[in-house]
């Protein structure tokens, strides 16, 4: 069951239930209060939640939130870690030790804690979450680039390239960061992954997205308050973050083994 | 070994200090007006008036922060301003609660990172090996807010053996600590397979086995012991990571410890607690981290004289 083609299918379903929910009717915040915990029917494949709503439309509308956050976190924390990482490496000296500093402080804090006080700080919301996550997250990405880096730019060919008079950007770019896209392509896959558990962590403790509208932390907090009458409502949400983290480590782990990316 | 750890130490101080200045800047930015949310919305102006007076909550955030530092170093961390007592005294009672957690969490991952790490590396490429690392990666990807629910689902509402939450009841703990240790035994048990692979390959493990030692007595004895270094390092590594998901694993099981206590604070807009909180977690995240590192250097002088 665990093979890649598994993982596939599920980061594929995941990011398709994601973009067609967009473009779907969906009904995930209308209450109907007659349908109170209802058990799953045709037009609700997953059943009611606590005020009558249907389950499905708003697994859906968690599958959105999820994928959206987490391609605005891994995009910002990964640009801005990356670039950040591979000067300071590139530049040496105080650069980059200053950068050594901060990283150490950052990496002195839990993340999710770290995640947790900026979230209280900012308050809920979407937006907040993407930059509280993104403080978070940058940090692995300018360890991983600085280590790249450092690793490469001895080499005989960005000698060559700096002999021929390209500029620090360019050799940068092309030279260094081009040679290091398999990594990255690893971080950013568990990445994700630990992007999407931090959001529903954060929404789970209710620093996140704000009722009425759907995320699976939420959801999965609704459920575990009426698990007595209605265990329907904490399985769902939590089957599908669970079965999508899985398949996005699970894709880490074959893409590093693909990849030949030695250290993680 | 003196500069070894006189270098550690400092450093250990200037990240905690680095921390706490972060902390304090971030609550600073915090949105809507404690002194509001603490007499509501109807109470009188002179009255907010005073008690921002009281709290100091009137002055720059500059001088609010030369006034917090100054104390910090005296041992003092503040007043709640929800329960009106030392936040020092409120994190005293509810530490013991979250150590207890914490050290049942351990306790949990190491029970079973260490049995599925050894099965799975002497039986490399095997059925015993993917299933473990199955396993494994199973608990990564279980967020503890989704395993703490299933947990009691399955085992205080079905089976009825433990308590469905709480800290008083005997039992309590098991629970908890199972959601808290699943994650942490996961990654422990990976990574203790890695490192047996490697150290099995050794000329030392070939010598142990051909002068007729039983297996059992090579693996415990000689590539263990070897192999313990790494995993050793992840577990300090990992003790933040176990301290930030138990912020998660109590509120799921009202378990009274630190992290309920912050995420409450939170909600009151507390934040001398949120601040005390968060600075108690980090501050014990960078001590257990240096005392790490000292193991390391104590056990493997190779890293000392580098």
């Amino acid at each position: 069951m665990l093979s890649g083609r598994f993982a596939v299918f599920i980061v594929v379903l995941w990011m398709s239930m994601a973009l067609l929910a967009s473009t779907w009717d969906l009904s995930p915040n209308v209450i109907n209060l007659p349908k109170m915990f209802a058990a799953p029917e045709w037009s609700s494949l997953l059943g009611y939640d606590d005020l009558g709503r249907p389950l499905m439309d708003r697994l859906l509308i968690g599958a959105r939130v999820s994928f959206w956050v987490s391609l605005w976190v891994i995009s910002l924390s990964m640009s801005i870690g990356v670039l950040l990482g591979a000067f300071a490496a590139y530049a040496g000296g105080l650069a980059d030790q200053v950068l050594v500093r901060i990283i150490d402080v950052f990496l002195a804090f839990p993340g999710i804690l770290l995640a947790i006080a900026l979230a209280a700080v900012l308050g809920p919301g979407v937006e907040n979450i993407v930059f509280a996550l993104s403080v978070v997250g940058w940090v692995g990405f300018a360890r991983l680039s600085r280590a790249q880096v450092l690793s490469l730019k001895r080499r005989d060919h960005v000698l060559a390239a700096r002999v021929l008079g390209a500029s620090r950007w360019r050799i940068i770019t092309r030279h260094l960061l081009l040679l290091s896209v398999a990594p990255f392509i690893v971080e950013a896959t568990f990445g994700v992954a630990a992007v999407i558990v931090s959001e529903a962590g954060l929404s789970f403790l209710g620093l996140g997205v704000q009722p009425p509208d759907a995320s699976w932390g939420s959801m999965i907090r609704d459920g575990a308050r009426y698990m007595l009458v209605a265990p329907h409502m904490v399985l769902a949400p939590g089957l599908a973050l669970a079965l999508v983290v899985l398949a996005l480590n699970l894709l880490g782990d074959r893409l590093r083994d693909y990849l030949d990316v030695k250290h993680s | 070994m003196g500069v070894f750890i006189f270098q550690r130490v400092f450093a250990a101080l200037l990240v905690i200090f680095s921390v706490s200045l972060l902390v304090f800047l971030l609550i600073h930015w915090i949105p809507g007006d404690p002194v509001e949310v603490m007499l509501g919305e109807s109470a009188k102006v002179s009255d907010r008036e005073a008690l921002r007076q009281a709290l100091g909550l009137h002055l720059p955030v500059w001088d609010q922060g030369v006034r917090y530092f100054g104390a910090l170093f005296q041992g003092d961390i503040g007043q709640s301003l929800y329960y009106h007592r030392p936040v020092s005294d409120l994190l005293w009672e509810r530490l013991p609660a979250t150590f207890l957690l914490a050290f049942a969490g351990i306790v949990v991952a190491l029970c079973i990172a260490i049995p599925a790490g050894i099965l799975a590396a002497v039986h490399q490429g095997s059925g015993i090996d993917r299933g473990a690392m199955g396993f494994s990666l199973l608990g990564v990807s279980m967020p503890n807010f989704w395993l703490g629910p299933l947990l009691i689902l399955v085992f205080s509402v079905q089976l009825g053996w433990f308590p469905v939450s709480g800290y008083e009841a005997s039992g309590s703990l098991v629970l908890p600590a199972l959601t808290l240790g699943t994650a942490m035994a996961a990654v422990l048990s990976r990574m203790l397979r890695a490192s047996l692979l490697e150290v099995l390959h050794e000329d030392f493990i070939r010598s142990a086995r051909a002068k007729g030692l039983s297996s059992f007595r090579v693996i415990l004895r000689h590539a263990l012991p070897n192999a313990a270094l790494p995993v050793l390092t992840l577990l300090g590594l990992q003790l933040g990571v176990l301290l930030g998901g138990a912020v998660i694993t109590e509120t799921v099981f009202s378990w009274p410890g630190v992290g309920q206590l912050m995420i409450d604070a939170i909600r009151q807009r507390d934040y001398p607690v949120v601040q005390g909180c968060i600075l108690l977690i980090s501050s014990i995240t960078v001590l257990v981290n240096m005392l790490t590192d000292m193991a390391y250097g104590w056990l493997d002088p190779r890293i000392r004289h580098a």
